[in-house]
């Protein structure tokens, strides 16, 4: 029996309350906690929950590691992740995916929840054993080629059928292959100028198109990762005024920066989808204003320094984001009417409801006590070279912010205490999530 | 005074006018009883080739070692899986041993501006070719040889008199026709051109065109003979294209490219006779330019060879002398 | 600062007249003569200088002897400092091998200037003889060179500025010295 009172939080950034956590769960109230927390002037919201991490390990344990990256996201104030499954190996079996799922409760920091690939080896050429991962211990219901595009029209369509199984939904990195043969950058002015091979808009778009219209014809769920232009939220729209069940996700990083950032021919602006335009950057802020864009994730993707301190065309796509992903979200939206309550929404409830997480994303008495303290007045200069992940690859270095992270709780234990970290939860010594 | 040469978009008109005026005063050199200046006596030029081109290392190499320059050739062509890490390390390589300047050819576009600005090493980068960006050394020889045929002057060697220097290149007509979308040379070109006051028409296939074209400082043509007969144009710049092109159906085959884009024997014929005609090489003979244009009078091809090592000696001359500190009396 | 007037348009044209008339004399002539003025104001100097010996020789054009020889790029400071363009260097046609030549400047202070007009010369062909012309000596040599014919030879402190105006150039003929600003005014106007 452990408990836990936090006094004062303004919840959602409104009325301050008492937040009660008893044996790991909210609770109506807490007699005579074990500890008690003043969070005077700080505001509570549910835990974060990422679908969109890369944890790199197994097999690139150089650049991140299930631990790192769990660290990471509770300096974030994630509770949750959901590992892609771009892993050497892949997480295609039942077997990958369980044992991601028992790092990340080794770790304790972060409930690290595996996706699966949904074709073998992401090689794009037949089905991974989907029920397999979604009946195994780490209950699998999003499957991603993330990395890769499910390009073949027919197989992707298969996918979306197939994870009608168990409620599964397929999240979906659209990106026409041949469309972006060498690309190098997003296809517009700047990469006519400095002659880099483009990444058009429309190989995103043509691909959300396409998925959209599978998803509608089989009546599946369909998930877009990282959308980056404002076709693509125009079409997303569309979709969802037809009722087609899609979500849309989209990263700090394609809220904040533009494809002038590459002028400097610095990798760390390398990422892919790559960053766009001021009018695509726009539009993705009012997509995520509006709900048409359900949900922000991270695509955190840490690379080695040898993966970026190199020349443009050499050099690794990805960017790391966990721990910048809340103060840049705030900073990007606050010209949009975006307050905590759609933080909440955007970065923990929806996020949580898409993957089928009934302990994350509320606050309600009874669910899993996963909840995130932020000061909102802060004076904070992001500083990559401070962060708990291995990667350094944080384009958003020097830019300030109003917002930091002060406590993480995961499952009723305070991993993350002023900032730093404080230890792990239970797990790490082989308890569960709940006792 | 400029810290490294990586665009010519980075050159002001004056900028421009001075290297070319002291590329008149190195192409005197050619004719001198010791064709050498003292001036980089001592320095180590480095020329750090990615990429394979003979022609330009060479150029380069005659320029540092009329300048008196040590050479050192450093080709790091098919360097493997890990392509940065051994620009980061060559880089801090060459900078540990002293050198004073890197010509830097890349197969990567940024490249250069990448190693001027990485903190690898503090030496002046001269880009001399990266990916499809830029080669800004090419555009400043064309330039050269440009202004020394507008002026009436011999288009290459020691020339009379100083009616070239200071000048620009104001009301010149000027044709670049071809692959433009990989062409780091028309990319150079075009700011270069238009910073020295000439119109620039660009003439090729929307296909071989960049994205947003008509945003750029030029009039662009699909049509070449409608080009033709649109302007008097004082230059026509033919731009090699690759023959491997066709299989990624830029364009159909060949035969078609040449009929519509190459400058045939008809064109030329058509041409007025004052234009030049001009091409950074190595040409395709037969493909975007016929053998007679290729071998007449006015193809300043040769010249523009010749050239190149004079204004590349004026490129090392710009940034290897003076500190910007205030001069001693 | 003060500035003073130490040569002004007719003496400087005849200072000009007499060296030209010495160059003649020491040469026995104008046979085989290149007067090559240093950039800026020696190019200008050597054009008159040419001048006035055509007018003195029958028979010698002044274009067949006047040119300029550039030392931008033989300086011994071009690392330092501000980005010297190079000036141009114009030799007659005829080159200098086996000739006299001449060269002219307009100040000849501590003797780098000469020193590396010798070095470029020495690069473009080999001379018979080389000798020296300057319209102002200030003094103050660092190296061990001395001029063969001086318009004026003219005592200065080391800070103190002199300045040739030429026609050419500067719109009109004159030698000033400046004298460098002091503390103490006591010495100043002394």
């Amino acid at each position: 029996m452990s408990s836990t009172l936090i006094r004062h939080a303004r919840v959602l950034g409104g009325e301050e309350r008492d937040i009660a956590i008893v044996d790991g769960r909210f609770a109506e109230s807490v007699e005579r906690p074990d500890e008690t927390i003043d969070a005077t002037g700080l505001v509570a919201l549910p835990g974060l929950v990422d679908l969109h991490t890369h944890l790199r390990e197994p097999g690139r344990e150089d650049a991140e590691t299930v631990l790192t990256g769990s660290q990471s996201a509770a300096r974030g104030g994630y509770t949750a992740v959901h590992a892609m499954a771009n892993t050497q190996p892949v997480a295609d079996t039942a077997g990958v995916v369980e044992q991601v799922a028992h790092l990340g409760r080794a770790a304790g920091y972060a409930q690290v929840v595996p996706i699966g690939a949904v074709t073998t080896g992401q090689a794009g050429q037949q089905l991974a054993e989907l029920g397999a991962m979604a009946a195994s211990a780490a209950r699998v219901r999003i499957f991603s080629d993330d990395g890769q595009c499910v390009a073949d029209p027919m197989l992707m369509r298969r996918a979306l059928e197939y994870v009608k199984t168990f409620d599964g939904v397929v999240a979906q990195h659209a990106q026409d292959p041949r469309l972006t043969e060498g690309a190098q950058m997003n296809e517009g002015l700047v990469s006519a100028e400095l002659g880099l091979p483009g990444w058009p808009a429309v190989a995103e778009e043509s691909i959300i198109a396409r998925d959209v219209l599978l998803a509608e014809h089989v009546g599946s769920r369909l998930h877009v990762c990282h959308l980056s232009t404002a076709g693509s939220v125009e079409i997303v729209r569309w979709a969802k005024e037809r009722g087609v069940r899609v979500t849309a996700e989209v990263t700090p990083h394609h809220l904040m920066l533009t494809d002038e950032l590459v002028r400097s021919y610095d990798p760390v602006y390398k990422v892919n989808p790559p960053l766009r335009t001021q009018a695509d950057v726009d539009a993705v802020r009012r997509g995520l204003a509006d709900g048409t864009i359900d949900i922000v994730g991270t695509d955190h993707a840490p690379h080695t320094a040898e993966h970026k301190c190199s020349e443009w065309t050499a050099a690794a796509m990805g960017m790391v984001g966990l721990e910048s992903a809340l103060p840049i979200v705030m900073e990007a939206m606050a010209d949009y009417g975006f307050g905590w309550a759609d933080a909440a929404r955007t970065m923990s409830a929806r996020p949580a409801q898409i993957s089928g997480l009934a302990e994350h994303g509320s606050l309600e008495p009874g669910t899993g006590a996963n909840l995130v303290l932020v000061d909102p007045a802060a004076h904070e200069v992001i500083r990559p070279a401070e962060h708990a992940t291995l990667g350094r690859n944080n384009p958003f270095a020097g830019i300030p912010v109003s917002t930091r992270i002060v406590d993480t709780f995961l499952f009723g234990t305070r991993v993350v205490a002023d900032g730093e970290l404080r230890g792990p939860h239970a797990t790490a010594r082989g308890g569960q999530w709940i006792e | 005074m400029i810290r490294h040469l990586l665009s010519t978009a980075d050159l002001g008109r004056e900028d421009a006018v001075r290297i070319l005026d002291t590329a008149e005063e190195m192409s005197q050199v050619s004719a001198r009883e010791v064709k050498k200046l003292p001036v980089l006596r001592g320095r180590t030029v480095v020329n750090l080739f990615f990429e394979d081109s003979t022609r330009t290392r060479i150029s380069f190499e005659a320029a540092a070692k009329r300048l008196s320059a040590d050479v050192i050739n450093f080709s790091a062509k098919g360097s493997s899986v890990s392509k940065g890490e051994s620009l980061q390390d060559t880089a801090q390589t060459l900078a540990a041993m002293g050198a004073d300047a890197v010509v830097v050819r890349h197969p990567g576009s940024g490249a250069p501006a990448r190693l001027a600005a990485a903190g690898w090493i503090g030496a002046p980068i001269l880009n001399a070719g990266d990916g499809t960006h830029e080669h800004p050394t090419q555009a400043l020889l064309d330039a050269f040889t440009l202004r020394r045929a507008l002026a009436g002057l011999p288009a290459s060697g020691p020339a009379e008199g100083d009616r070239a220097r200071g000048a620009g290149l104001d009301g010149a007509q000027v044709a670049i026709v071809g692959d433009v979308l990989h062409s780091r040379v028309a990319r150079s070109n075009v700011h270069l051109l238009r910073a020295l006051g000439a119109h620039v028409s660009l003439i090729a296939p929307p296909t071989l065109l960049p994205w947003g074209v008509h945003t750029w400082p030029a009039e662009v043509f699909y049509d070449f003979d409608e080009a033709l007969a649109a302007h008097d144009f004082d230059a026509v710049m033919m731009l090699r294209v690759q023959f491997e092109r066709m299989h990624q159906s830029f364009f159909p085959n060949t035969r078609e490219y040449t009929r519509l884009w190459g400058l045939t024997e008809q064109r030329y014929r058509r041409l007025p006779a004052h234009t030049a005609i001009m091409h950074p090489g190595p040409m395709n003979r037969g493909f975007e330019i016929c053998a007679s244009a290729a071998d007449a009078e006015r193809a300043l091809i040769l010249d523009q060879v010749e050239n190149g090592v004079s204004v590349r000696m004026a490129a090392l001359y710009e940034l290897l002398t003076g500190d910007g500190t205030e001069a001693q009396q | 600062m003060r500035v003073r007037t130490v040569l002004d348009e007719a003496e400087v044209s005849r200072a000009v007249s007499r060296i030209a008339h010495e160059i003649v004399e020491a040469n026995k002539g104008a046979e085989g003569l290149r007067i090559l003025g240093i950039p800026t104001r020696g190019v200008p100097l050597a054009r008159r200088l040419a001048e006035r010996i055509a007018d003195i020789e029958p028979g010698v054009a002044a274009d067949d002897i006047a040119g300029s020889l550039d030392i931008t790029m033989y300086r011994d400071d071009l690392r330092r400092g501000r980005l010297r363009a190079p000036e141009p260097t114009r030799i007659p046609a005829a080159g200098v091998d086996g000739t006299t030549v001449v060269l002219v400047d307009d100040v000849l202070f501590s003797g780098r200037t000469v020193r590396a007009a010798l070095d470029s010369l020495a690069d473009i062909g080999r001379p018979d003889t080389v000798r020296l012309a300057v319209l102002v000596d200030r003094g103050h040599r660092a190296l061990p060179i001395r001029a063969d014919h001086v318009g004026k030879n003219l005592p200065t402190a080391i800070d103190e500025r002199v300045s040739v105006a030429l026609r050419e150039v500067d719109g009109s003929d004159t030698v000033t010295i400046a004298s460098a600003d002091t503390d103490d005014e006591g010495e100043a106007r002394a």
